[in-house]
């Protein structure tokens, strides 16, 4: 194996005495501080987004990860058949589904099932899209909420309601990779 | 008895005592909180952040459209809500210190920082003559014929408050940290001492307040541009003048435990140094300490290089002091003139730090003991030498 024997730089003795280096340290310190207050004075473009003032939303990037969340068709069926492979492949287990059965006289019994329950702990979610990734139902979806916030750990537990609030509808063909995505 | 008490000139009480309090609690305590700020707000701005700017001066609450703002800087109260917050914290007491020492220690560090004040002249006159004094006041608490002997007596005691705290805390962190802060001191007070002789050679004086009196006639010691600074003698003694500055600055950041020579703190390797076990209060109180030790440090060294109180050409600009005739304006300008010298050397003091990285604990006693010293004593002797053909007065 070749070997690089790398070679320490020679040093002035004004750069071993710390008298130019200092200077130059000074230069750049300076520098960026002079740049960052001007930015901050406004006589600049800022590069800080002050959060609270200013939001997020229209900076979100198209493939943004956000909050998971249920969608329902355009008939307002519920989509999901409650298959619970989301609930499997969950990596956190975020997810805790109780499915239920479609009754015999609803005019969409023949889907057989829906969640009668479906939860996902918003303090566990890691926001990974596996879910969206594994529904063969097109019924979950990340969307682009980000600041879920509440007061209590219950108040982290998207129900089943809140999960619908979300999500909205989704308008369209069962396709896994149409433009609705 | 009572013919003692006859005896105390009560005028000069009063005076003294509105001075103490004026000067410690109502501009050095508050100076230590603007540095604090000072400090937050410039380490973001160089690194390239935004730095606190939320806490304002609440103007809102009082009816006004909007908080206070310096060119829309914000944040101006947040040194005001690190100080509540501090306060409002638990102040816990581990169970193996030792506790006398573990609560002495912080005074320790406080009290000798904010004793140093007393000789430093942080103006020129204030002449109140409407309210029936004949004298003019001085500006200077105590007007000591031995001013930098005393603060430096003061302030290695300092250094009794860290190692206090580095032992009782009965910690590993805490320990280390308060060796190295002993040893560092020990060295560095020499030079501090020794870099600044040359100083009193040149004015022949250990009074402050004369010393300033002498700069802002001729000239800054530094910037010799006026009076008779501009002879060849001040230009000659200019040299020794500078290497004694460099001198002075350097130690004094190890002084004050200040980057790049904060081996008794050391975040990364000591977690926070000797004050690691210490909460709420007391830690404030070492923070408190640490930066009224760095202001009084930047005020001596405004006081003997820069000109203290003296404004810039102030004799070509009349503006110059006159003793027993400096009218009330120019005496409080002559304060905002200190103050304003004192903030720009404290904000060089953050620029350092925030550029620098730290020694190695070998190599700062090693430039301690085998150049500073060496080259403080070889100053002294080069100022003597200078001096028996260029006399300053
Ligand atoms: S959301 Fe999709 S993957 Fe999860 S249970 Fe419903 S249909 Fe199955
Ligand atoms: S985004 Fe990931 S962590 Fe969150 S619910 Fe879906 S699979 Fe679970």
């Amino acid at each position: 194996m070749a070997t690089i024997i790398v070679k320490r730089p020679q040093l002035a003795w004004h750069e071993k005495a710390f008298i130019s280096t200092l200077i130059k340290g000074l230069k750049i310190t300076l520098g960026h501080a002079i740049k960052t207050l001007s930015q901050i004075i406004g006589r600049k473009p800022k590069v800080t987004m002050e959060y609270p003032e200013e939001k997020w939303d229209s900076n979100l990037p198209e493939y943004y990860r956000g909050a998971p969340a249920l969608v329902t068709d355009e008939q307002d069926r519920e989509r999901c058949v409650s298959c619970q492979l989301c609930e499997f492949i969950c990596p956190p287990k975020a997810i805790k589904i109780t499915p239920g059965e479609i009754p015999s006289d609803d005019p969409w019994a023949k889907v057989e099932k829906r969640p009668k329950e479906f939860e996902i702990d918003m303090i566990r979610c890691i926001y990974c899209g596996m879910c969206e990734e594994v529904c063969p139902e097109q019924a979950i979806y990340l969307r682009k909420d980000y600041a879920i916030t509440g007061l209590s750990r219950k108040e982290m537990v998207h129900d089943k309601k809140r999960l619908y609030e979300i999500g909205g509808k989704r308008i369209g063909l069962v396709n896994k990779w149409n433009e609705l995505k | 008895m009572a013919a003692f008490f006859a005896n105390i000139d009560l005028t000069f009480l009063i005076v003294s005592l509105v001075k103490i309090v004026g000067f410690t609690f109502a501009a050095v305590l508050p100076l230590v909180t603007v540095c604090v700020y000072l400090e937050r707000r410039f380490s973001a701005v160089i690194q390239d952040r935004v730095g606190p700017n939320r806490v304002g001066v609440p103007l809102t609450l009082l009816g006004f459209k909007k908080d206070v703002q310096i060119l829309g800087i914000g944040g101006l109260f947040q040194a005001a809500a690190d100080g509540v917050k501090f306060i409002l914290k638990e102040d816990f007491t581990p169970k193996m210190v030792n506790t006398f020492y573990f609560w002495l220690a912080p005074c320790l560090t406080v009290v000798p920082a904010l004793l140093t004040c007393a000789v430093l002249p942080f103006g020129s006159e204030l002449n109140f003559s409407f309210l029936g004094l004949e004298e003019p006041v001085k500006a200077v608490i105590a007007d000591l014929n031995v001013g930098p002997l005393y603060t430096f007596a003061i302030a290695s005691l300092g250094v009794y408050g860290i190692v206090l705290a580095g032992w009782a805390s009965n910690s590993k962190y805490p320990f280390l940290g308060g060796v190295r802060s002993s040893a560092q001191m020990i060295s560095y007070e020499l030079s501090l001492g020794l870099s600044i002789i040359p100083v009193f050679m040149v004015f022949g004086e250990m009074n402050l307040p004369k010393i300033t009196q002498f700069q802002d006639a001729h000239g800054w010691l530094i910037l010799p541009l006026w009076g008779d600074g501009l002879s060849l003698g001040r230009w000659v003694l200019w040299i020794p003048m500078l290497i004694s500055f460099l001198l002075f600055t350097i130690a004094m950041f190890a002084e004050t435990n200040r980057l790049p020579f904060d081996l008794a703190e050391c975040e990364t390797e000591l977690v926070g140094g000797y004050h690691t076990e210490y909460s709420s209060m007391k830690f404030a109180l070492f923070f408190m300490g640490e930066y009224a030790a760095m202001i009084i440090g930047s005020g001596l060294a405004v006081t003997l290089f820069l000109g203290g109180w003296s404004i810039p050409f102030a004799p070509l600009l009349g503006l110059d002091f006159q003793a027993g005739a400096t009218p009330l304006w120019l005496g409080l300008l002559h304060i905002g003139t200190f103050f304003a010298k004192v903030l720009g050397f404290i904000l060089f003091f953050i620029l350092i730090r925030w550029s620098l990285p730290r020694f190695r604990f070998d190599q700062l006693m090693k430039f301690g003991w085998l150049f500073m010293f060496e080259a403080a004593l070889a100053n002294v002797l080069l100022t003597a030498v200078l001096m028996i053909w260029f006399p300053v007065k």
